[in-house]
């Protein structure tokens, strides 16, 4: 499909922007990436509820910690590399486990970051966050569910987890659509095959469906936004009818949205399955959409791996 | 103290140009990576590969000799032209930075690159690795000194604090580090954004044989890597004074070059200042 394509970081700071107009509460923390996750502009508006914590995100996490404990809302940002895995054990001690306020929107996520690298790209966030009790994980399909996502979370108690991308994304979603944390929702019908994805996999999963639908198969598609607490019942209905699942995240299949869809169905519905996602490896440098094609994070290769699970169907 | 002739310092002169090229071709070609930062340290790097260093390019691994950790790796595209000017890897990689399949990742791979001592790019995270190689030379009783740098901006990260204990408590006298005191970091300059001063006095209270220099003085680099060889018991701190995107007038303490590539017009301007006509 022909997409249009927007920034989820433009609607993050759209949203920071209007939560400082009405809510007194919201503080924002960032850790020297204020421009590039866009709580600079949230700082230009409130200066006086910014804090920028410089290049330590361990004590930004901390500093969180203490204002969430003092009644604030706080977001805090930075690349989602540094906003997981660098203060994983501050997120752990001083945030999920006193179960506090904090809600850490984390930018540039996944191999699209593109020429910086392994060392920025994070693919094992979703992981460590979905890891912690008391989180909350949201990985918006697109700019206007970023945009929802932030609302969403000022009004959720307890820690949650926002993972943006650095590039801009297909626009999948409509403004008028309902948004709910927990809650994943069906994009597309059909009795085949389900296509569970996350983030920008979900236009892909789009694409894939529609692909399969010219080759008469027909995929069930749901987006997956929030991966904590996971909905397990739209998960179970769709597979119930197509007995095949196909998931796709721009993330390790090891411990991301492919791992939580075979903890369910492992238990509870075990049904033939493939995930696409990054396997068990560090990034590169590239260009994001080079990226996206050598990892496998395409439409042609949710169909192919659509098409050969419904093989695999008895 | 060594004095070092006017040729030796000519020529040291004329590397740290050369690399100040190559990142400006390197960055142009990639169309991103850190120009700022990797110009405002390029004499620091030239005085090191090129005369302060026991290396051996084409014996990479070499038990004894000096090793260097750049901890502040996106300055990495300065380093791997420091490391194609001393032979480590051919200078026509250079071009293909941060390119998909090319060995020169956006931050420094130790199982990619010859020469690169260690993976890095999440900042503060290179002082204790630069410490982990003392304590292995001082173990195996080998001459080997171990140079560290790092960014101003990245002594935000507590790491680096908790490094500087145990340099001292572990009298790492083999550990010479470097801060690129460029007074900038992404989000503006230093002492906005999070303030490090008084730095000096900070190092010499964790114990740190502390000096202050001008980064871009040739005689000053050397003299001072001089002086921290003969120190007994303690690890050296340089803290080199520094100009953000050094030796590029439009780039000098231009906030904006931290991390953007030249456009075309620039990327004319840029060499031909750097005394390149293209
Ligand atoms: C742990 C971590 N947090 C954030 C970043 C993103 N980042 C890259 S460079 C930079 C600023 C570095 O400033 P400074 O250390 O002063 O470097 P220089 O001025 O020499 O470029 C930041 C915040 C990072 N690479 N690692
Ligand atoms: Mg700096």
């Amino acid at each position: 499909m022909k997409w249009i394509y927007t920034s989820q970081r433009k609607e993050y700071a759209n949203a920071l922007i209007e939560l400082g107009k009405t809510r007194t509460d919201v503080v924002v923390l960032d850790a020297d990436l204020s421009s590039s996750t866009r709580t600079a502009e949230f700082a230009k508006n409130f200066p006086e509820r910014f804090f920028n914590c410089g290049i330590a995100e361990q004590n930004m996490m901390g500093t969180a910690a203490g204002l969430a404990a003092s009644g604030k809302v706080v977001f805090a940002s930075t690349f989602a590399v540094f906003a997981t895995g660098r203060c994983w054990d501050q997120i752990r001690q001083s945030i999920a486990y006193p179960n506090l306020d904090v809600k850490i929107v984390a930018t540039h996520a996944g191999i699209t970051v593109g020429g910086d690298g392994a060392s920025h790209q994070a693919l094992e966030d979703i992981g460590l966050m979905r890891s912690l009790p008391n989180m909350t994980v949201i990985v918006p399909a697109d700019g206007i569910e970023a945009y929802k996502a932030v609302n969403a979370v000022v009004n959720h108690n307890g820690p949650c987890y926002v993972r943006l991308g650095r590039a801009d994304v297909p626009m999948l979603t409509s403004v008028d659509a309902k948004f709910e944390i927990g809650k994943a929702t069906v994009l597309r019908e059909g009795d085949d095959i389900t296509l569970v994805g996350c983030g920008q996999m979900v236009a892909a999963c789009m694409d894939a469906a529609e692909e399969l639908h010219k080759r008469g198969v027909e995929a069930e598609v749901i987006n997956m936004s929030t991966i904590k607490p996971f909905d397990e019942d739209t998960l179970l209905h769709s597979v119930k009818k197509t007995s095949a699942v196909v998931t796709a995240e721009e993330h390790s299949v090891t411990t991301g949205l492919g791992s939580a869809v075979a903890a369910v169905l492992g238990e509870k519905l075990p049904s033939p399955m493939k995930m696409i996602g990054t396997p068990d490896c560090f990034g590169e440098s590239g260009e994001s959409e080079e990226l996206m094609r050598r990892y496998g994070l395409t439409s042609e290769r949710v169909a192919l791996a659509a098409e050969e699970v419904i093989r695999r169907k008895k | 103290m060594t004095l070092y002739d006017d040729k030796t310092i000519q020529l040291l002169e004329s590397k740290a140009n050369l690399i100040r090229r190559h990142v400006i071709k390197m960055t142009f070609a990639a169309q991103s990576g850190h120009p700022g930062g990797s110009l405002s340290y390029a004499d620091i790097l030239s005085a090191l590969y090129f005369q302060v260093m026991d290396h051996r390019p084409e014996d990479p691994l070499w038990e004894d000799r000096d090793r260097l950790v750049l901890s502040k790796g996106h300055a990495a595209p300065a380093y791997y032209a420091a490391l194609a000017e001393s032979g480590y890897i051919p200078m026509d990689d250079l071009i293909n930075l941060r390119k998909l399949g090319s060995h020169l990742q956006g931050h420094p791979c130790r199982q990619k690159t010859p020469g690169v001592e260690m993976s890095t790019g999440s900042l503060g995270q290179g002082l204790s690795v630069a410490n982990g190689m003392a304590l292995a030379a001082k173990l195996d009783r080998r001459p080997s000194r171990i140079f560290c740098l790092c960014g101003d901006g990245e002594m935000g990260e507590g790491q680096n604090w908790e490094a500087a204990m145990l340099g001292s408590h572990y009298k790492l006298d083999n550990v010479t580090a470097f801060i690129d005191r460029n007074m900038m970091q992404i989000d503006g300059p230093t002492e906005n954004v999070m303030s490090l001063e008084p730095l000096a006095d900070k190092w010499r209270a964790f114990g740190w044989n502390v000096l202050e220099i001008n980064g871009h003085d040739m005689r000053q680099i050397l003299d001072a890597c001089d002086k921290t060889s003969k120190v007994k018991g303690k690890p050296s701190m340089i803290i080199a004074h520094t100009v953000k995107g050094k030796g590029v007038s439009f780039m000098e303490g231009a906030v904006a070059f931290h991390g953007k590539a030249p456009n075309p017009d620039e990327y004319r301007v840029a060499l031909k200042e750097l005394g390149e006509s293209i």
